[in-house]
């Protein structure tokens, strides 16, 4: 039972227009945010949709290009995050950064510690206030223990309780639990209420329709940076929700050819890592696509690291045809036909500082050489065979990749991994953060691919995409696939569904 | 929802002595110990001379004052190679004022001393906070020139103890209460140094930038000024130690100090202070400073010629940072182990 | 399964964004070899003597350590970590050196065991780096107090002197009438070794990958740890390699050796171009950047100014050229054109 939202007066937030982009890559197109003081006010929207780029905006990281922002009825620019802070906005961000050899008093207290005349801490002041903090957020964290090794939950309580002592009267949370277990969340809704009940407003970011019905009063939908609608709760449902998320015909954007399908080539049996993920059983044939789908934090990356031996499981088998991949060894994987396109493009995929020429060839090393001998003549044969059959946009073969545009980075991490002939392809977010023609470039690619035969394995945060592109879709939700959907029955509400239902006994 | 908030402690007394107990300080203060027993024991001159338990309390006190600089540095996530030379010119520059000022002040000596100390941390300070180049590279280039303006500087000459005033040698060997007068204010240093990183703002903040440096900047932290007090600190710290290495020692060349970088960072981390900062304290690095020369001056007596001292070093060093290394992996497992509790 | 995945290729790419030319002058090492040739210029001009070929023959006589442990500090450097023991090595194989001489082994035999000890050296680094996960910096701290310590307790504050005339000159015996010593025969044979391997082998990219992004670099299959290790080795191993010439060069192994050379080594690396980020830097910057500073320290000695001058000149430079690095970073980003990179990374995740 939620309260209703709004004391009168001007809005807590109000984003009017704004918009903003980076070079050509438009992230807002118009957004419009209205946030009430006491309220929990819901913002969704698929991965793209441009939710994080406007929080940024709001804490003062991004300064938006044009648009209206005001803050109880008087308009602000921030031009830092210190503005922000100061004005009584706080943003509890999925993954905080706090000081890890500092005590969690100390971590709340930071550059504001109570002093007495001399200048001297009063520890006494600080740690009493942080356990009435928590007393008020009713949590138990050791005040005086080091903040390293603490839960992502706990972390999120001490950005939380920061937040209070700095008396934060907007407080938006960017996806909190996609890394809580069922009673961490249950704590966390006990203290966003309590916050909201002391006259603050909160924004709550998040793709799990049913904590979002749960908890909030109000929902505000963005789609493809712009601003779609704003409801209340009440008035409104999951399917609508969803389908104003997605908003448009899905097969007619993402078609996915007809093609042999052949026999299993990947074979993942009881795969298990503690903490990750638990019994991973699935098969991929020869030309077909399979989707593994869920929401951030199911554990899909992580079980696609495992497969291919970056990170170790302690359980299960991974075959590739009939022979047995080893465990926690990538050269090993590479060789029996793996491939794996990983998440974090900047960071994983590609060496950003180095050449489109070198990061094109860097699988196939190996392969190219004479006695051993590598030149960069035949490195660039082999890149310039490869870029262009990818059609990566770019002059030179010696263009520093970080210099690229994101789809062209995808476009070289995958011209990669094709150089090296794999048989099974994983792919984890194929088409994250890159513009809307060079999406549908790589989804046909990924069509063709499969249409020659190779076995792919397609994560996914994007519904259109699994639904368009997936012969099967996988659903993984908190470390455990929940569902097998074949492509005939898969839409958008029973996909949604199985990644934000588990089974009635939570963990 | 329960209104209790902290696990309760059973016996505050009993966790504080437990902490004290499992805390590095105290097992350096126990090897300290262990060392000067078992060679007290060999020698009972060691100790119980009136020139041995001196010279204990002495000898250290240099390296005490150049060890607390250098952990305030290494505690912000940098270091400061430069120690040695700073400290040969700041002893030499003590040397060319009694000789080239007749009956100037100790004080002003001291001053100008700790002044000169302070302007060549400032240096390095400068270079690191504001062109953002690894402190490394920076103090191993002002290890280089400073040393070369003290040969420069100094040329052949050498200053002798003859040259110096009477009373200014004698505060270098001086004693209260059979307590150096030297060892004083290394204590008396140390003593405000450890109140300031602990009880002020400023002190918290080397920490915090150490720890996690993102994090920092995030917080709003004036991370450029800290960085700069941290290395002005070392330096001045270390132009102390130059005057007194004039008191005590007398007679100063152009290679005064040689080195001293080595022994000051060894001190730092054997007493505890990580290497990639945000941890660790001046009490450590002081009572590192002390264990390592005693060790030196306890090796010849217990049979082991002195010239495996260095070898002494290098292995303590290494075995501090193994150590740190393992404690830090088991801490992190025992913390992730305890973070259910906060829910239940 | 065919690969092709367009019809036809339809795109024509260049190899490279720039000609040639600008490609290879407009480089830090480029601007550091100029510079020493301007300095070459400078001291036959204006110092007296200084083009007598016997100056060059001591020039690199003297350099010839810190040229021959540059090749394998220029590699551990670029992978983004770093080696203070080198010196500490340099020692401990002259001591051995000494010590076996003096037992009654012959000087070859006695070389191997002090090469060997050396990798041993550099295999414990590495150890502890790579298998136990300390930084690098700590580890060659502690080694190199450890190895020089051993160096000194092994000989105490003797010294070996007594070698066979024959190894001595050997050292210091020049080839034919050209005045350039025997000595640069196999540092040359290393240097063109170590040029290949980090130029022309998938180890070599591997190495700028590890110094770019170790990340992505294990991602993409290469060998993090085992390459590091490796490097650690030879670093010990030629370290070594120098002790055995310095000794023989000066007749004399002493505990003490090569105090201090480490630093000259990193200066010199650095100074030719090697970025202390990891992930750039060549050994033609390297191997210019030693002579640079060792052509300015004999050039300076010629014209009677004194060593200390030269350390001032060695530390500023060397702090000069990475501020520098730095400065041209910060004017490199302020660029309307690059302002969007760094962002650009943010609406990846938009």
């Amino acid at each position: 039972m939620s309260i209703s939202p709004g004391t009168p007066g001007p809005a807590a937030l109000e984003l009017r227009g704004v918009t903003k982009s980076f070079g050509a890559v438009v992230a807002l197109k118009s957004a419009n945010l209205t946030v009430q003081m006491n309220s929990i006010h819901a913002l969704v929207g698929e991965n793209g949709a441009g939710k994080s780029t406007l929080v940024k905006v709001i804490a003062g990281l991004y300064q938006r290009d044009a648009g209206d922002f005001l803050l109880r009825g008087e308009s602000v620019n921030f031009k830092s995050t210190a503005e922000s802070k100061a004005s009584g906005i706080a943003v509890i961000y999925q993954e905080p950064t706090l000081f890890p050899d500092l005590s969690v008093t100390e971590n709340i207290f930071m550059g504001r510690q109570p002093t007495n005349r001399f200048g001297r801490i009063d520890r006494k002041a600080m740690r009493d206030e942080t356990i009435d903090l928590f007393g008020r957020l009713a949590v138990r964290i050791d005040p005086d223990r080091p903040a390293e090794g603490l839960s992502i939950a706990d972390q999120q309580i001490i950005e939380i309780a920061k937040a209070i002592s700095l008396d934060a009267r907007v407080l938006i949370m960017d996806e909190p639990t996609a890394a809580l277990s069922g009673v961490e969340v249950d704590r966390l809704f006990a203290v966003a209420r309590s916050l909201r009940d002391e006259g603050r407003a909160l924004v709550f970011i998040s793709h799990r329709f049913d904590e979002v019905f749960a908890l909030c009063d109000t929902i505000t939908v963005m789609r493809d940076g712009e601003y779609i609608s704003t409801d209340n709760i009440d008035d409104t449902t999951v399917d609508e929700i969803v389908h104003r998320m997605v908003g448009r015909n899905v097969t007619e954007l993402f078609p996915k050819a007809e093609a042999v399908i052949g026999e299993v080539v990947l074979d993942v049996s009881g795969l298990t890592s503690a903490g990750m993920f638990d019994d991973i059983s699935f098969q991929v044939r020869s030309g077909e696509i399979v989707g593994l789908a869920g929401l951030v934090g199911a554990g899909r990356s992580e079980v696609a690291r495992a497969v291919f031996g970056v990170d170790t499981y302690s359980r299960g088998t991974v075959k590739v045809g009939d022979t047995r991949v080893p465990r926690r060894d990538p050269i090993a994987a590479m060789n029996l036909g793996l491939a794996l396109v990983p998440e974090d493009r900047r960071k994983q995929g590609l060496v950003v500082d180095s050449t489109v020429a070198r990061n094109t060839t860097m699988a196939i090393q190996r392969t190219l050489t004479k006695a051993g001998m590598l030149t960069s003549g035949a490195e660039n044969a082999a890149a310039r065979i490869w870029a262009s059959r990818l059609e990566v946009k770019t002059n030179a073969l010696d263009t520093i990749a970080g210099t690229l545009s994101g789809g062209n980075q995808q476009k070289v991490v995958l011209a990669k991994w094709l150089a090296t002939n794999p048989r099974v392809l994983i792919i984890d977010e194929p088409t994250r953060g890159i513009d809307v023609g060079t999406k549908a470039e790589v989804h046909r690619l990924l069509s063709e691919l499969a249409g020659q035969g190779l076995a792919i394995l397609m994560i996914s945060s994007e519904l259109p995409e699994v639904l368009g592109m997936a012969d099967r879709v996988l659903v993984m939700r908190e470390g455990r696939i929940t569902a097998e959907i074949m492509r005939a029955d898969a839409t958008s509400e029973s996909v949604m569904y199985a990644a934000t239902h588990a089974s009635e006994i939570h963990s | 929802m329960s209104t209790l908030t902290t696990k309760p402690t059973p016996n505050a007394l009993l966790t504080g002595l437990g902490t004290f107990l499992r805390a590095r300080e105290t097992s350096i203060l126990l090897a300290l110990v262990l060392v000067i027993v078992v060679t007290t024991i060999k020698n009972p001159n060691f100790l119980f001379s009136s020139d041995g338990f001196r010279d204990l309390l002495l000898t250290p006190s240099i390296l005490v004052l150049v060890a607390v600089g250098q952990a305030i540095v290494i505690i912000t996530r940098s270091v400061d190679l430069s120690v040695g030379s700073t400290l040969g010119l700041t002893a030499y520059l003590t040397g060319r004022l009694f000789i080239d000022v007749p009956g100037i002040p100790i004080i002003v000596v001291v001053l100008a001393g700790i002044a000169l100390g302070a302007v060549l941390g400032l240096v390095n300070g400068a270079l690191v906070a504001f062109a953002k180049v690894p402190a490394l590279v920076i103090t191993l280039g002002t290890l280089y020139a400073y040393r070369g303006i003290n040969v420069l500087w100094a040329g052949s000459d050498r200053v002798n103890a003859s040259d110096m005033p009477k009373d200014f040698l004698h505060l270098g060997t001086t004693s209260y209460f059979s307590i150096p007068l030297l060892t004083i204010i290394a204590l008396v240093v140390l003593v405000a140094a450890a109140w300031y990183m602990r009880n002020t703002r400023g002190g918290r903040e080397f920490y915090a930038i150490g720890s996690e440096p993102a994090a920092a900047e995030l917080y709003g932290l004036k991370v450029t000024k800290r960085i700069l007090v941290a290395f002005v600190a070392c330096g001045a710290l270390t132009g102390l130690a130059g005057v007194l290495y004039a008191a005590r020692y007398g007679t100063i060349n152009s290679q005064a100090g040689s080195g001293l970088e080595l022994d000051a960072v060894a001190a730092a981390v054997i007493g505890g202070v990580a290497i990639f900062g945000g941890s660790g304290t001046v009490w450590g690095a002081a009572l590192g400073a002390v264990l390592l020369l005693t060790i030196n001056r306890a090796l010849p007596i217990l049979g082991v010629p002195d010239f495996w001292q260095r070898a002494v070093v290098g292995a303590l060093i290494i075995g501090a940072i193994v150590l740190d290394r393992l404690l830090a992996l088991r801490q992190t497992r025992k913390l992730r182990e305890t973070r259910n509790d906060s829910h239940e | 399964m065919s690969n092709t995945v367009a019809a036809a290729p339809t795109r024509v790419y260049r190899d490279y964004g720039q000609p040639y030319w600008r490609r290879a002058l407009v480089t830090r090492e480029s601007g550091i070899i100029a510079l020493f040739v301007i300095v070459v210029l400078a001291a036959i001009v204006g110092v007296p003597y200084f083009d007598q070929p016997i100056t060059m023959t001591y020039l690199l006589l003297d350099v010839a350590p810190i040229l021959l442990i540059a090749l394998p500090m220029t590699l551990i450097i670029i992978t983004g970590e770093i080696d203070l023991s080198v010196a500490s090595v340099v020692g401990l194989s002259s001591v051995l050196l000494g010590t076996l001489h003096q037992a009654g082994l012959p000087i070859p035999l006695a070389a191997l065991v002090a090469i060997f000890a050396g990798a041993v050296g550099g295999a414990f680094n590495g150890f502890l780096v790579t298998v136990v996960g300390l930084p690098s910096l700590a580890v060659t701290i502690g080694t190199l107090a450890l190895y020089r310590g051993l160096a000194v307790g092994l000989l105490g504050t003797t010294a070996v002197t007594d070698f066979d005339p024959f190894w001595t000159s050997l050292a210091k015996s020049k080839i034919g009438d050209t005045g350039v010593p025997s000595i640069m025969i196999p540092f040359v044979i290393l240097l063109i070794v170590f040029a290949v391997v980090l130029h022309f082998t998938p180890f070599g990219r591997g190495v700028y990958a590890i110094g770019q992004s170790s990340e992505a670099a294990s991602f993409s299959g290469v060998k993090v740890q085992r390459t590091k290790f490796i490097l650690f080795v030879l670093a010990g191993a030629v370290a070594a390699v120098a002790g055995i010439y310095y000794t023989l060069r000066y007749g004399s192994a002493r505990g003490d050796n090569a105090t201090g050379l480490e630093l000259q080594v990193i200066a010199a690396v650095l100074l030719g171009g090697v970025s202390i980020f990891g992930g750039r830097g060549a050994l033609h910057g390297v191997i210019a950047g030693v002579l640079l500073i060792g052509v300015l320290g004999s050039a300076l000695r010629l014209a009677n100014v004194t060593s200390d001058v030269i350390n001032i000149i060695t530390g500023t430079l060397l702090v000069l050229s990475v501020v520098s690095t730095s400065f041209l970073v910060w004017l490199h980003k302020k660029q309307p054109r690059n302002r969007g990179i760094k962002d650009g990374s943010h609406a990846a995740k938009a």
